[in-house]
């Protein structure tokens, strides 16, 4: 690679549990290349000048969802953000409204526990040996290109949790549910080989889901994969009131 | 204190094949117990990378003898017969299931699953997800993962060693990353499917995580490696970074040009007409090296390069068929391909090569098993068709759920304190590398050492001087890499310490890989030597076998499995 000649000061924030009390903001003087994105400049500073910072990433390629860091202030995802946006200096941080675990690396179990709940699978009223009237000859179901655009850009979620960052409601109430997960039910709510909507419907209604958003919207601001979260749940609330709704007046059924 | 877990089956490894033997294994009984072991969280894993598709037949214009011979002469005829029937025929179920778990394959108006070209297919069988397939794959499979009860998640644990007591694979020994501690996960079978190892090689499509540590475990446990010597060169990654841009720019429609603006792949005779572009990968790589050497390359800072040109195809094609490479071509080479080409430049992609496995996935060692591109079960040959292998994840990963159980049934519980006692010997080693500043190497310069050993000896030409320098160098490496000086003392998320582990491990395979390179005194898919530019099937078709010696690897053979499609010259 070419010597470069511009030279930007990185400051991170360092926590290591064992040692620190609270964290503490370090600072890195570093060549630079004008091509860089911020993940490149971390992993300079792992790789050159102190190999004890920590950080998640792997396919630098802003699918695999490691890399999401606070950016003077902002949730980005680093491998995707240019240096060059940047003059002067930078200031990097873990995800807000996440536990650090150490450096740049966040407590996630929270999130995992929540996208559980939403049931993101197929649910079908019957088992796949019961429902072979539903599938065609080549075992699969039928599915049109209008049916799979419903829910198509909720699927494109990668978990990189910016939206949780974001969040103005997890900041104050740490049990909301959150976009991501709250997008991630919706999108199977609205695929046509899915028959788990009531059960789904009846979580979104439940406490700290959907109806906790005060639909501020950033989090469809900071989304990087153009998934649009806040419509997500807005739509889960509305489908969330017709489901219950319908449930005063019709007898219920199956799941 | 090593902490002590008990399961039925263990696989290590959360991405398309691990998951897919973990709900395999979990569908078969719900009582069984069955530990997800990974250093990443599941979604992180590097299928998440995969592009353009996954191959099984669909159409009426296609049937499991085309399948199964396209794959056959793909491979240069270095497959395994019988293993590539298993596959060609099961694929289209495996695909199907990940329909009805919710992948959003593509679709035709009439509602079926859309398929569409890639390279050395001789017709469209190729399903798809946009441009983004691997992706959607491991969410859906994820996701469907996550509703079963019976998988147990060891998100963040980096498993450093197999477990081999009474000469059986009994469990694996993990560092969890977040605390520093070992766990002495057991299982009566256990199943490996970590991927590849492309981090070996400096420029490469894939993620940071891609550091063979799969084939490494298994070497080290006594198991042989297959067929290392097989590097498949994806010809379209971007100067520079690396990222892929997919097979199906190509499928698609695009073409392929040089500095004359030629759609040069026309000369090479791969494929007529529109096929010209559709050649199989190692050939359309070494074209572009040619059109290098000729001077007919654009070059940059980076050095040389030719062009995906995608602009006859139109803005709304890209945008429906091809979002992502758009997406990566702009923010990653600052091109538009609506407008203009996008540079790219051959790119290390997939290890042919990996622990060798037989058609039921099972490894020499009884209880362990292998899956997706850690393994070789020669489904791949000396080169690997595009879009075969995230199938092969679903087909092998789910061979390897049922091996594993059926191993699993007559397999007692072990010496439990016998297993825990080399838990706690691994854990003491790792601890005395935990911020080890005795030794003399940085980890960062000695990987770097063996990037470029690895990429002048065994690049997509290679010649018989520079592999046998790139094999004295990378044993001289892998010599060092116990001398390795370390500065973070920290037992919390220290991944210094994982980088240390990563690269003993990825040394292990390069110096495997160069040496079989330089014994394999032929040219046959991906493997191309300049001293010696033709197959020799009368002394090279076998496959390559590596035991581990602590004097470096032994070279074996092992009897390729013919079948009824006959060695012939492979022409398209």
């Amino acid at each position: 690679m070419a010597e470069s000649n511009r030279h930007m000061r990185v400051e991170i924030l360092r926590f290591d549990p064992d040692k620190d009390e609270v964290p503490k903001s370090q600072e890195y003087e570093i060549p630079v290349e004008e091509d860089w994105k911020v993940l490149d400049a971390i992993n300079y500073i792992k790789d050159e000048v102190d190999p004890s910072v920590s950080h998640r990433w792997s396919c630098r390629m802003a699918v695999c969802g490691s890399c999401g860091m606070m950016v003077n202030g902002e949730p980005k995802l680093t491998c995707k953000t240019s240096l060059a946006d940047y003059e002067g200096s930078i200031k990097i941080e873990p995800l807000a409204n996440f536990p650090i675990v150490r450096d740049l690396v966040v407590d996630m179990d929270g999130f995992m526990d929540k996208f559980r709940k939403v049931k993101p699978w197929i649910v079908r009223a019957k088992e796949r040996a019961e429902d072979m009237e539903n599938l065609n000859e080549k075992g699969t179901y039928s599915q049109s290109p209008a049916e799979l655009a419903t829910f198509k850009q909720f699927s494109m979620c990668i978990n990189c949790l910016l939206c949780y960052a974001a969040c103005p409601v997890i900041a104050n109430e740490p049990d909301f549910i959150g976009p991501a997960a709250i997008a991630l039910g919706h999108r199977y709510n609205l695929d046509s080989r899915d028959e788990g909507d009531r059960g789904r419907n009846e979580i979104f209604r439940g406490e700290g889901t959907a109806f906790s958003c005060s639909f501020a919207n950033e989090c469809s601001e900071v989304c990087p994969k153009n998934v649009d979260p806040a419509a997500a749940v807005n739509q889960a609330k509305l489908g969330a009131v017709v489901d219950w709704a319908k449930g005063l007046i019709l007898p219920r059924e199956g799941a | 204190m090593v902490q002590v877990s008990r399961h039925d089956i263990v696989i290590v490894g959360g991405g398309g094949a691990g998951l897919r033997a973990a709900i395999a294994a979990a569908e078969a009984n719900p009582d069984l117990s069955v530990a997800l072991v990974s250093k990443v969280y599941p979604m992180r894993s590097h299928t998440v990378s995969a592009e353009g598709g996954a191959a099984a037949i669909a159409r009426d214009d296609d049937n499991l003898e085309l399948h199964g011979f396209d794959t056959v002469k793909g491979s240069d005829f270095l497959g395994d017969q019988d293993v590539i029937e298993y596959f060609v025929e099961n694929a289209p179920r495996e695909l199907a299931l990940l329909e009805n778990w919710g992948c959003p394959w593509s679709r035709n108006d009439d509602g079926t699953v859309a398929t569409r070209a890639f390279g050395g297919m001789s017709t469209k069988r190729t399903w798809y997800a946009t441009d983004k397939v691997g992706f959607h794959m491991l969410h859906s499979l994820f996701q469907q993962s996550m509703r079963y009860d019976n998988i147990v998640r060891y998100d963040e644990y980096f498993v450093s060693k197999l477990l081999v007591e009474d000469g059986a694979c009994q469990g694996v020994a993990a560092l969890e990353i977040r605390t520093g501690e070992f766990h002495a996960i057991l299982g009566r079978s256990v199943i490996l499917a970590t991927g590849g190892a492309g981090k070996i090689f400096p420029f490469t499509t894939n993620g940071t995580i891609k550091t063979g540590d799969g084939m490494a475990l298994a070497y080290r446990a006594g198991v042989p490696l297959k067929d290392m010597e097989f590097v498949q060169y994806h010809p379209t990654g971007l100067p520079g970074t690396g990222i892929l841009i997919t097979e199906a720019a190509r499928g698609e429609g695009g073409f392929l040009r040089n500095n004359k603006d030629e759609r040069f792949l026309v000369e090479y005779d791969y494929g007529v007409g529109d096929k010209a572009e559709l050649g199989p990968r190692d050939m359309v790589s070494r074209a572009i090296i040619q059109e290098f050497e000729a001077g007919r390359g654009f070059e940059n800072r980076y050095g040389n390069y030719c062009a995906v040109d995608l602009r006859h195809l139109g803005e709304d094609h890209i945008d429906s068929k091809l979002p992502f490479v758009r997406e990566l071509a702009k923010t990653y080479m600052g091109v538009d391909p609506v407008h203009e080409y996008i540079p790219i430049r051959p790119v290390v992609h997939y290890m042919m090569g990996g622990v060798d496995t037989d058609i039921n996935a099972a490894t020499d060692l009884p209880g362990l098993f292998a899956a997706g591109e850690v393994a070789c079960g020669s489904l791949n040959g000396a080169n690997r068709l595009g879009s075969n292998s995230l199938t092969e994840c679903l087909v092998f990963g789910a061979a390897a759920a049922r091996s594993a159980l059926d191993f699993a049934q007559g397999a007692s519980e072990g010496d439990q304190a016998r297993l825990v006692a080399q838990v706690e010997e691994e854990a003491a080693r790792v601890d005395a590398l935990r911020g080890n500043g005795k030794g003399n190497e940085q980890i960062s310069a000695l990987r770097t050492e063996m990037n470029s050993a690895m990429e002048l000896g065994c690049g997509v030409y290679r010649n018989q001087d520079t592999m046998q320098v790139a094999a004295d160098e990378t044993r001289n490496i892998r010599q060092r890499v116990g001398d390795l000086h370390l500065k973070d003392t920290s037992k919390v998320f220290n991944t210094e310490l994982i980088s240390a582990l990563e690269l003993e491990n990825m040394v292990e395979l390069a110096e495997v890989l160069a040496l079989g390179a330089a014994h394999r005194k032929e040219s046959r898919g991906a493997h191309t030597c300049r001293d010696y530019p033709t197959r020799d099937d009368q002394n090279f078709l076998y496959h390559t076998l590596a035991h581990r010696t602590e004097d470096g690897p032994r070279l074996g053979r092992k009897e390729v499995k013919l079948g009824h499609w006959e060695p012939q010259e492979r022409k398209y």
